[in-house]
């Protein structure tokens, strides 16, 4: 049925993608238009059919990037292709949601009409401006009793600079308005443009592994045509392949003869694994190959490192082919063996941010059946050694020895928020309790401001975004870009349980933070390990110097007074329920750790 | 390893504020009732070859009348091999004690009654929902006594919301004047589903903290073994050896019970089965000439060997090392030698003459020992 919409030209493409901020109904609305278009049939549909995978789902966010492509028969009896390119929800993964937008000529900008304008709406509005994007606002949850639309319409005007005349109201629960917007995305979004003849110039926004085919590039042609047998050029990895197929995203996806300029689609090549593609290279074809590649290409590197491992020894090797299968499908995740003495044989990872990173974890243990455990995660640090010899240390337990150390290094980061003008105290103080410098501000509209600020990446990671994240009730919008290393004056923060060193949870820190760093853990931890029959001990420290001390009091009465006829089935359960518990604990010693514990260590401290 | 019966009365006048026990209150099923539990003795006529204590529990034993405790203490022995000296408890509320009733029981053959006392403060029998007053209590003690008991028990609770020390000190000295043969110091357990267990939710009432809980424990520990009483077990102390509950001490140690009457528990070889929690259905079900079992499980040689574990280590007499390794084949010493020896370390447990004897503090702990 869709056969004949393949061959219309150019300007019956549409390419868009939907930007929202979470749950304002951005994967309901996809469903709606997908349903509507007709390109599953009911019986087939599930909701939230872009978000494939369970945490998808539950988190409510998107992570991969998916594209599906609508046929639409225009009021004007005209048949369009809109090509919907659905993009991730986070700062980890900007460098992915920038090469998405790439690849449209306009967006669907999603606001909840109950909840307004939120951070996220104002930060993607600024990506899709940045990527000179035609931005139609789309109004959602009209049916909901506490939707306001001239609210919301007057925050469009007033704080997103956007003619609120343009904006169009839906509810994607109920299905109304869809054929509004799609009749406006054919109107409003130009078509794309671009040479079917000249060379060929394709961006990857996307890889995903498929256990049969390799490889499924989804692309964006900008210039020339691309068929099946074609040698094709990645021109970042200078590498060659020869194209098998080339099709549209059509659920299930449907084989085409060829892509060309203005086109969303995918290509077979023959490519084993999704780290073999970079997301964000240029293709062209090898015969006759192009000059420059698409702007915008960037490595993408992971930042933030751990260790993760078993919390059962016996899990490893579930764990090592766990993680063979997860790299298949997610080229910015990298792995080595690692080894702790507290826990034992693991693998050492890097990732993109700490969603990245919550992402892999919650994976693994949902759709492998592992327990695992994480190290504190790092930064990647840089030493200068009394030999001359320079080193990069991103786990703690490769710290060099203090006296061996004539210079330390740490990243710095450029970090651009945005938030409401009234925050800026409570912003700028967060930034400088992350040792923020070198601050610029600008005001892209009224009541709202930009901070641009450098600072050190592990401060970061630590807890920043949650917390700025709350400071601003959620408005703060905030991304970041890798600048260069800085002299730092850096220690080992070591953490000891009944005075036996847990390494996983040493940590490379400044010095100048070490006795809070050093306190909070113990904190929390004392938080999270429950009490035992015997008294335990938490500290931190600094080259065996103690900082920072807690303990946790044994427990003194704990046993159930009456054990009868009845009694004993019942309590008996409860035992083995503990038991089954305790599995999930790490031993350290004589002291059982929850995982919780170590993830605990990560988490932003809320009353902050 | 004889075996003992116990007998569930499950009516009481009024329900207790903190009881999750099963119990009705409406009494006119009494009669109906006794006529189910006579057909029940009689399906397990044959099952055992002898039993040496009788139990009669509740809900409330003493609501029954002196005839219809003597009918089922005859049926017992009419159905079952009772041995000469056997250990016949009931179970019973101060309100319904009156010297005739005491003798009357005597001479039904019971040769052993717990009082449930609970407090001799009359707020706190009242927070506790209790129907007897502390001077009600004073006067069934008296009774039993004159009555010409020799083995009395008291029942008593502590650790009620508000309760200081003192208060619980009076109730034990009170208590302690009367020179019962056995003590029954249960620390208030908050049970969900009970009135006191609502209130904990909508954050009413709170228990006493964890420390002041230990100092009733101690305390009570200390006080009555310096007076000559044994702690035998977490909330058990007998005046003697000779008046340890021999009928409890079967719970302890995987000796087989037979339990008669809605939700009473049984349990026998490596079987535990129970009957329906609900008098309609119990009786009807015999009424249709069938066992009036809810559920029963079967318990794995691990499972024996947890339960063994958490009993033992909530007794005096502990685990005995040679008997746990042949019962359950394992042997404690050597597979869990770390963690014991970081708790017996900690003055938690001895380890002496092949057994694992848990101290005072680790008696307060026992729920966590038996975590190891």
């Amino acid at each position: 049925m869709y056969g004949k919409a393949f061959y219309l030209i150019m300007k019956n493409i549409r390419n868009f993608s939907i930007i929202a901020h979470i749950d304002h109904g951005k994967s309901t609305l996809a469903d709606r238009m997908i349903q509507y278009c007709g390109v599953v049939d009911d019986r087939n549909f599930k909701d939230q059919i872009l978000d494939s995978m369970d945490i998808e789902r539950e988190r409510g966010i998107t992570i991969k990037s998916q594209a599906i492509t609508l046929p639409y028969r225009s009021k004007d009896g005209k048949d369009y292709i809109l090509n919907l390119i659905d993009t991730p929800g986070h700062v980890d993964f900007s460098y992915e949601v920038s090469r998405s937008l790439a690849s449209c000529e306009g967006v669907l900008l999603l606001i909840d009409a109950a909840q307004g304008v939120q951070a996220q709406t104002v930060a993607n509005l600024y990506m899709a401006m940045e990527h000179d994007l035609e931005i139609i606002p789309v109004i959602n949850k009209i049916d909901l009793p506490a939707a306001d639309v001239d609210k919301v319409m007057e925050q469009i005007d007033s704080e997103l600079g956007l003619d609120p005349y343009m904006s169009l109201p839906c509810s994607a629960k109920e299905g109304t308005g869809v054929e509004d917007i799609l009749e406006a995305i054919v109107h409003k979004i130009p078509p794309p443009k671009g040479d079917p003849q000249a060379e060929l110039a394709t961006t990857i926004f996307d890889a995903q592994y498929d256990p049969f085919r390799g490889t499924i590039i989804h692309c964006r042609v900008f210039e020339g045509t691309i068929r099946a047998g074609d040698i094709i050029r990645l021109m970042h990895d200078e590498t060659t392949h020869r194209v098998e197929e080339v099709g549209a995203f059509l659920l299930p996806r449907q084989k085409k003869d060829s892509l060309s300029a203005g086109d969303v689609g995918y290509i077979i090549a023959g490519i084993k694994t999704v780290s073999d593609v970079q997301i964000g290279d240029t293709i062209t074809l090898d015969k006759r190959p192009r000059k420059e590649p698409l702007p915008g290409f960037k490595e993408s590197k992971p930042v933030v490192f751990a260790s993760i491992y078993p919390i059962a020894s016996d899990d490893y090797e579930e764990l090592a082919v766990a993680l063979e299968k997860y790299k298949l499908n997610d080229a910015s995740f990298a792995y080595q063996k690692d080894s702790s003495i507290a826990l034992g044989q693991g693998f050492r990872c890097g990732f993109l941010g700490l969603l990245h990173l919550e992402i892999v974890q919650e994976r693994l243990e949902r759709e492998y059946d592992l327990s695992i455990i994480l190290s504190v995660p790092s930064v990647r640090y840089r030493f200068t050694l009394n030999d001359g010899d320079v080193v990069y240390i991103d786990n703690p337990a490769y710290y060099p020895d203090p006296m061996s150390i004539t210079t330390s290094e740490e990243p710095y980061i450029r970090a651009a928020m945005m938030f409401p003008e009234h925050h800026m105290g409570a912003v700028m103080k967060l930034c400088k309790e992350k040792r923020g410098e070198n601050s610029t501000l600008s005001y892209p509209s009224p009541g709202r401001i930009e901070l641009v600020i450098e600072m050190p990446l592990a401060d970061v990671i630590y807890d920043f975004y949650d917390r700025l994240k709350s400071i601003t009730q959620g408005y703060g919008s905030f991304d970041y870009d890798i600048l260069d290393y800085r002299q730092s004056s850096l220690v080992l923060l070591d953490i000891l349980v009944n005075g036996d060193r847990v390494d996983a949870l040493s940590q490379i820190v400044h010095r100048g933070s070490a006795r809070a760093r050093g306190l909070r853990a113990c904190e929390r931890l004392k938080e999270e390990i429950p009490r035992q029959m015997f008294k335990i001990a938490i500290q931190g420290a600094v080259g065996g110097e103690i900082i920072s001390r807690t303990t946790i009091s044994a427990y003194r009465k704990d046993v159930t007074a009456k054990c009868y006829g009845g009694d004993i089935s019942r309590k008996r359960k409860l035992l083995e329920k503990q038991k089954k518990g305790k599995k999930r604990m790490k031993m350290v010693g004589s002291v059982a750790i929850p995982q919780s514990a170590f993830i605990s260590i990560l988490k932003s401290d809320p009353t902050q | 390893m004889v075996p003992g019966i116990y007998i569930h009365i499950p009516f009481c006048l009024s329900k207790c504020s903190y009881c999750d026990f099963y119990s009705v209150t409406s009494t006119e099923k009494i009669p109906r009732f006794i006529e189910s539990l006579l057909k029940e003795m009689e399906m397990y006529r044959g099952c055992f070859n002898r039993f040496d204590t009788l139990y009669l529990g509740g809900g409330t034993p003493s609501l029954l009348d002196s005839a219809q405790l003597a009918k089922i203490i005859d049926s017992v022995h009419k159905y079952f091999p009772m041995s000469a000296d056997t250990e016949v408890t009931i179970e019973v509320n101060p309100g319904d004690v009156s010297r005739e009733m005491a003798e009357s029981l005597l001479k039904a053959g019971i040769n052993r009654i717990s009082i449930g006392v609970q407090s001799f403060d009359d707020n706190i029998l009242s927070f506790l929902g209790r129907r007897h007053s502390s001077a009600d209590a004073i006067s069934a003690i008296e009774d039993v006594r004159n009555a010409g008991f020799d083995n009395m028990g008291l029942d008593l609770i502590y650790g009620i919301p508000g309760q200081d020390f003192r208060s619980w000190m009076e109730t034990l000295h009170t208590a302690h004047s009367f020179t019962p043969e056995h003590f029954s110091c249960y620390q208030l357990t908050i049970e969900s589903s009970t009135p006191l267990g609502l209130k904990y939710r909508s954050g009413e009432i709170a228990p006493p903290d964890e420390d002041l809980l230990y100092e009733f424990f101690m305390r009570t520990s200390e006080l009555l073994e310096a007076s000559g009483y044994t702690h035998y077990e977490v909330s058990n102390f007998a005046r003697s050896d000779k008046f340890m509950s021999r009928h409890n001490r079967k719970y302890w140690d995987h000796t087989p019970y037979l339990g008669l009457g809605p939700a009473a528990h049984s349990f026998s070889g490596n079987r535990r089965w129970w009957n329906h929690r609900c008098v309609d259905r119990y009786i009807e079900e015999i009424n249709r000439k069938m066992p009036p079992i809810e559920k029963s499980e079967i318990l794995t040689l691990e499972q024996l060997r947890l339960e063994a574990l958490y009993l033992g280590l909530r007794t005096k007499m502990g685990i005995d090392l040679q008997d746990f390794s042949k019962r359950y084949d394992f042997d404690l010493l050597d597979k869990k030698n770390k963690v014991l020896e970081r708790i017996r370390e900690e003055g938690l447990i001895i380890i002496r003459d092949n057994h694992i004897y848990p101290t005072r503090r680790g008696l307060a702990i026992s729920d966590s020992l038996s975590a190891i």
